[in-house]
């Protein structure tokens, strides 16, 4: 069976700085994975690679059987990839429900349209209370769920999330990773990067350990929450 | 009844300015950068139109489109080959690319029209109006300036505020990482907004030409300056501030002008803006920027 994503051996530079060095791992139709490391190992660099807002070097990206390695970013939404970004990202000054209209950017049909939005608003109650809203007003935690509402809008078959817990409160986290289930008891595949290990771990199939740049470890996510050395670096156990 | 004339003209005039301003606030809020090209495209929209219609006698609809599609043509062609490669690169290159392509512009015209003045024929054929027994008389310039102004800004407010092309470049000047991984094509937009500020610089051209019908290579210059200080005075990167900004500074120098000294008008103008951005740095409407961490 070939992985839904594969990435094979990226290289990226900032400048003169090699970010990455050479990664390679793989995401299956359906999975939880998570990709975990400390403050600087290039966790977000290898989302921003696969969505196309970097570019590798070297190496290969392939979705779907498709390479997507220099497929400009704005390309990549419509090919059934999501990305919710690092410090959520939404827009600011735009209102709630325009910021979920821009995750439906790609799409056409109207009714299909209509249809997602009353599934986001079901997941995300507190969304719609809010529609009229400028985003920026929005606390931490309602942020995070609009941006994962606004990339859930474009029907993604995988949903790449970096750091959606990041700055929100223990009982908040513990709601989003909720979330994160669900949206993948549901059929999507979910590549997830994430500061907080053992929630990480805990909910992944599978797992890779990224250290400056490199994948240094692999398994699946009960075992690598077992191992010793990732007990010692990343559970402060 | 002094005043009310003063102030009349001063809102057609501020409403040129508007126009004109709108193109820079537009620009600088998508792509960051001052495009200091933007008045000398008013002045290529005057030529065109004064070459269609004088030249070889058409009718001044036809001088009118024909005006608009080359500027609009004209500010994506400049942004396509002029900036667009410096995406990357330090505003302070951009700036002066802005400035360069500026010269080009007012060069091309001196080349190809000579340096003396044209005497332009006014596009409007509407009649003016004479109010209270005569005392008050507006000219039909005047009242297509100010319609045609405000018809403009309304429909662009919903064309921004309302529809999918207006919320994606409204995305973008925001944040245009986020923008792309929603599926906008950012170069497109940024073209987009060009070609709209481009198409304003047209009409606000056309509509000075016909108020104050002289054309030369540098009449684009001054009012681009004064529209760039109505964005700034409104709060740059505002669509509303480059608005009021810029009937306000029309109003300004209009009652300057019939007040006060017709040569000081300017000097007074541009004190109002100093003391206004001493007071509020982002100007009337500008955003204030917080970095949220």
């Amino acid at each position: 069976m070939s992985a839904l994503l594969q990435v094979e051996n990226i290289e990226v530079y900032y400048g003169a700085i090699k970010a990455l060095k050479g990664v390679s791992f793989e995401v299956n139709k359906g999975e939880i994975v998570s990709l975990i490391g400390a403050n600087g190992a290039g966790k977000t660099t290898v989302l921003h690679t696969i969505t196309g807002l970097l570019h590798s070097k070297n190496g290969k990206i392939i979705y779907d059987g498709k390479d997507i390695t220099k497929t400009p970013a704005h390309k990549i939404v419509s090919m059934g990839m999501a990305h919710v970004p690092e410090r959520r990202r939404i827009f600011q000054q735009l209102t709630v429900l325009e910021n979920i209209k821009m995750g439906a950017y790609t799409r056409k049909d109207k009714k299909e349209i209509e249809e997602s939005l009353e599934a986001v608003y079901k997941s995300f109650p507190r969304l719609k209370e809010r529609e009229k809203q400028i985003a920026g007003t929005l606390s931490g935690g309602e942020q995070q769920m609009l941006a994962m509402g606004r990339a859930l809008m474009s029907k993604p078959e995988i949903i790449l999330m970096d750091e959606p817990s990041m700055g929100l409160s223990p009982l908040l986290v513990s709601e989003i990773f909720e979330i994160i289930k669900t949206i993948n008891e549901n059929g999507t595949t979910v590549l997830l990067v994430e500061q907080n290990a053992k929630k990480a771990l805990s909910i992944a199939d599978r797992a890779y350990v990224l250290e400056t740049g490199n994948v240094v470890l692999s398994g699946n996510g009960s075992d690598l929450l077992n191992d010793e050395s990732v007990k010692k670096a990343y559970l402060s156990e | 009844m002094n005043f009310l004339s003063f102030l009349i003209s001063g809102v057609s005039l501020g409403g040129i300015y508007a126009l004109i301003a709108l193109g820079y606030t537009m620009v600088y809020g998508i792509a960051k950068m001052l495009n200091f090209a933007h008045g000398d495209v008013i002045m290529i929209g005057g030529y065109m139109a004064y070459t269609l219609c004088s030249t070889m006698g058409m009718n001044p609809m036809i001088g009118v489109i024909g005006s608009v599609a080359v500027c609009t043509l004209l500010g994506v062609t400049i942004e396509r080959f002029a900036y667009k490669p410096l995406r990357t690169a330090a505003p302070l290159a951009v700036l002066i690319t802005a400035i360069g392509v500026s010269y080009l512009l007012q060069n091309l015209a001196l080349l190809i029209f000579g340096s003396a003045a044209k005497s332009f024929t006014s596009v409007v054929s509407i009649k003016g109006i004479s109010l209270f027994d005569g005392e008050l008389v507006v000219s039909g310039e005047t009242l297509v300036t100010i319609v045609v102004s405000v018809v403009i800004m309304i429909a662009l407010t919903l064309f921004v505020n309302k529809t999918k092309p207006g919320r994606a470049m409204r995305a973008v000047s925001e944040d245009k990482g986020a923008a792309q991984l929603m599926g906008v094509n950012v170069n497109a937009t940024i073209a987009l907004t060009f070609a709209i500020g481009s198409a304003l610089a047209a009409v606000a051209g056309l509509l000075l030409c016909s108020s104050y019908p002289s054309l030369s290579p540098y009449t684009g210059a001054m009012p681009g300056i004064k529209a760039f200080t109505a964005a700034v005075f409104g709060g740059i990167g505002s669509i509303p501030g480059a608005m009021i900004g810029g009937i306000l500074l029309g109003i300004i120098e209009n009652l300057s002008k019939g007040y006060i000294s017709t040569e000081l008008s300017d000097a007074i103008v541009f004190s109002i803006l100093i003391i206004i951005l001493l007071v509020k740095p982002t100007g009337i409407l500008g955003k204030k920027i917080s970095e949220k961490v």
